[in-house]
């Protein structure tokens, strides 16, 4: 399997897991493993800083987004608008700050769907005998084998006008992407954290924990699910990076979101049709989806290296 | 072998049948229905509106309408485009053969290029070699398949002006002209698509032929005196294959999806383009046939692989 090989050179340089003394408690264990990973570190402060600059942005730049000035029409960077403007003269560097906070929270939010549903769903098939994990896993396979692309194009175009109309165009369209590319990624997450059920169903501190009578609820949450989910934080991090790209798509291919919520994948979409006179437009907002799903490929990287049990002998 | 060929295919149909459930499943869930607009519009009387609800029996129960409509695809019978004025079935063989040639050759890159990459890095772990196609690897992947092709026309098309961005399917030329034209207008969407595929494919490679490089059996090929290169062919790269056929295979349905975005981007006329565009003009039965389409391809490219995994390694196929 992939997962049980180290990905990336620099983390591996050197033998992994002999110093674990006394003290070390298991924070710092995964802290110091993981700050081995150089590029996982330096990802780990880039997306730090673009949260930070998404998060603060009305407070530091205060050009509003949709402030039409034909004057600057799809002007290159300067120093009244850092990243040019667009076809209408709005200021694109306002437009990235509010549409990055719309791309990182769905794909943040997308994430927890999938972990959420799919540790469910693993829990359960990991915890039960029989039938109910057949019946689950082949759930899990059938999903698998669905192209998610054509289907989430589907649901969205048969979804989308009612939920708007329901709950606003802007909100309607977040919950909708949100649930759908959440509703076709818990599969890994799934298999994932069934494979560590039925390997730690077997320990001796669960069947000691059984011996003391512990209701088998409590013995899951409890004592199961915790000591499982270091794969799962993983698997997390990378599904970020993959609803990102799947919101981008979205909004890429004119289906995501409305023309006036600025997602980098809608600002890409708009700007494809200007490449020759204005490339500014569309390679500011693509370099931003790129750096993110990077960094974050690059902390999972790091993770997997800090957290799988397998790599640490 | 041909009764594990069998026994695939006997698995495929549980698989086929899922799918079609899912699909249906979300048509009859979705609010509204094909013929909302017949009811609204003020040119049809409503009898005429009820009598087709009768006639197409969307007033008859979910399970009827469920086995009648998978009859119908069994049938060859999927529908008639109002926007192409066409039979569905038609226009997606029209289509077909453009997205297969465009992801089938992306496939083959992806492969020309992880494979030895992904084999030369393992064999030197950690060199400069190595380091750097893990960096490209990483870029690779973590790179939309939407913003490369957007850097490709901008650098191919616009900057150096070297080749068409937009593909055409009625070149006005002949012999190898029209050859030549074809794949100079192919050589993006194959490039963007198969070095996605190659990038992440790379990574898997490599870990596999790790894994399998350090067993006894290839240190006993070793001593035997066998060459290198037989050692590394025949010895370690078959084997090492199993899994990365496993992985390409739990990979096959982002595969298409990237296929669609890539035949926007530079307008193929592929079963993709044909989805957004059915999409966008609201054409429900193009829409339901085409995912159809590509879930039955993905299925059919993990048959392909559990064909190759049987290949690769006999144990399964004799089982």
């Amino acid at each position: 399997m992939a997962g049980s090989t180290l990905a990336s050179p620099i983390a591996s340089a050197t033998p992994e897991g002999i110093v674990r003394g006394e003290g070390i408690s298991r924070g710092n264990e995964t802290w110091r493993r993981f700050s081995r990973h150089r590029l996982a570190v330096a990802s780990t402060a880039i997306l730090g800083l673009m949260l930070l600059a998404v998060a603060l942005a009305p407070l530091l730049w205060r050009v509003p987004i949709n402030d039409i000035d034909f004057a600057a029409q799809l002007a290159g960077p300067s120093w009244a608008h850092p990243f040019g403007t667009d076809d209408l003269g709005q200021d694109l560097l306002a437009r990235m700050l509010y549409g990055g906070r719309i791309s990182l929270s769905v794909g943040l939010a997308a994430m927890m769907v999938a972990i959420v549903a799919g540790t469910f769903v693993g829990a359960i098939a990991g915890i039960s005998i029989g039938a109910v994990d057949a019946g689950l896993m082949w759930l899990t396979d059938l999903f698998l084998s669905l192209p998610p692309l054509p289907l989430l194009l589907l649901i969205i175009y048969l979804f989308r006008q009612p939920l708007t109309r329901l709950v606003g165009p802007e909100l309607g369209t977040f919950i909708l992407i949100v649930a759908v590319i959440g509703g076709f990624r818990w599969m890994p997450a799934a298999r994932l954290v069934r494979a560590q059920f039925l390997s730690l169903r077997e320990k001796e501190f669960v069947e000691a924990a059984r011996a003391l009578g512990m209701s088998s609820l409590r013995l899951v949450v409890r004592h199961i699910l915790p000591n499982s989910l270091g794969p799962v934080i993983v698997a997390a991090t990378i599904d970020v990076a993959a609803a990102n790209i799947a919101e981008s798509t979205l909004s890429f291919l004119g289906l995501g979101f409305p023309p006036d919520i600025p997602t980098w994948g809608r600002i890409l979409f708009d700007a494809k049709d200007y490449l020759d006179i204005a490339p500014h437009w569309a390679l500011f907002p693509g370099a931003a989806i790129f750096l993110t799903v990077l960094a974050i490929n690059f902390i999972g990287d790091g993770l997997r290296d800090a957290l799988d049990p397998r790599t640490s002998a | 072998m041909s009764r594990y060929l069998l026994r695939r295919l006997l698995i495929a149909v549980p698989s086929l049948l899922g799918i079609s459930i899912v699909l249906f499943a979300v048509l009859a869930l979705a609010p509204g229905d094909p013929f909302g607009e017949l009811t609204t519009n003020p040119n049809v009387p409503p009898e005429i509106g009820a009598a087709l609800r009768a006639k197409f029996g969307l007033d008859d129960p979910v399970l009827l309408r469920y086995l009648r409509w998978l009859l119908a695809m069994l049938h060859g019978d999927w529908g008639f485009s109002f926007v192409s004025r066409m039979n569905v079935d038609q226009l997606i063989l029209q289509r077909l053969p453009t997205t297969l040639l465009v992801v089938g050759s992306s496939q083959l890159l992806g492969l020309v290029i992880a494979l030895p990459v992904g084999v030369l890095s393992a064999l030197r772990p950690y060199s400069i070699f190595d380091q750097i196609a893990n960096t490209l690897a990483f870029i690779g992947f973590s790179l939309p398949t939407f913003f490369t092709g957007i850097l490709f026309i901008l650098v191919f098309s616009i900057y150096l002006d070297w080749l068409p961005f937009v593909y055409r399917a009625d070149i006005a030329a002949s012999g190898w002209h029209w050859l030549w034209e074809e794949f100079k207008q192919a050589i993006m969407p194959v490039a963007v698509l198969g070095l996605f595929q190659g990038a992440s494919w790379t990574r898997y490679v490599r870990a596999a032929v790790l894994e399998v490089i350090r067993l006894d059996y290839v240190t006993t090929a070793r001593a035997k005196g066998l060459p290198e290169r037989i050692v590394v062919v025949k010895h370690v790269l078959r084997n090492a294959l199993i899994p990365v056929v496993t992985l390409v295979a739990l990979q096959m349905p982002a595969v298409f999806g990237g296929a669609i975005v890539t035949e926007q981007i530079f307008r193929v006329p592929g079963i993709g383009s044909l989805l957004i565009s059915a999409i966008l003009a609201n054409d429900t039965p193009v829409i339901m046939a085409v995912t159809f389409v590509f879930s039955c391809l993905v299925i059919l490219f993990n048959l392909i692989a559990d064909i190759l995994y049987g290949w690769l390694d006999p144990r399964i196929a004799y089982r």
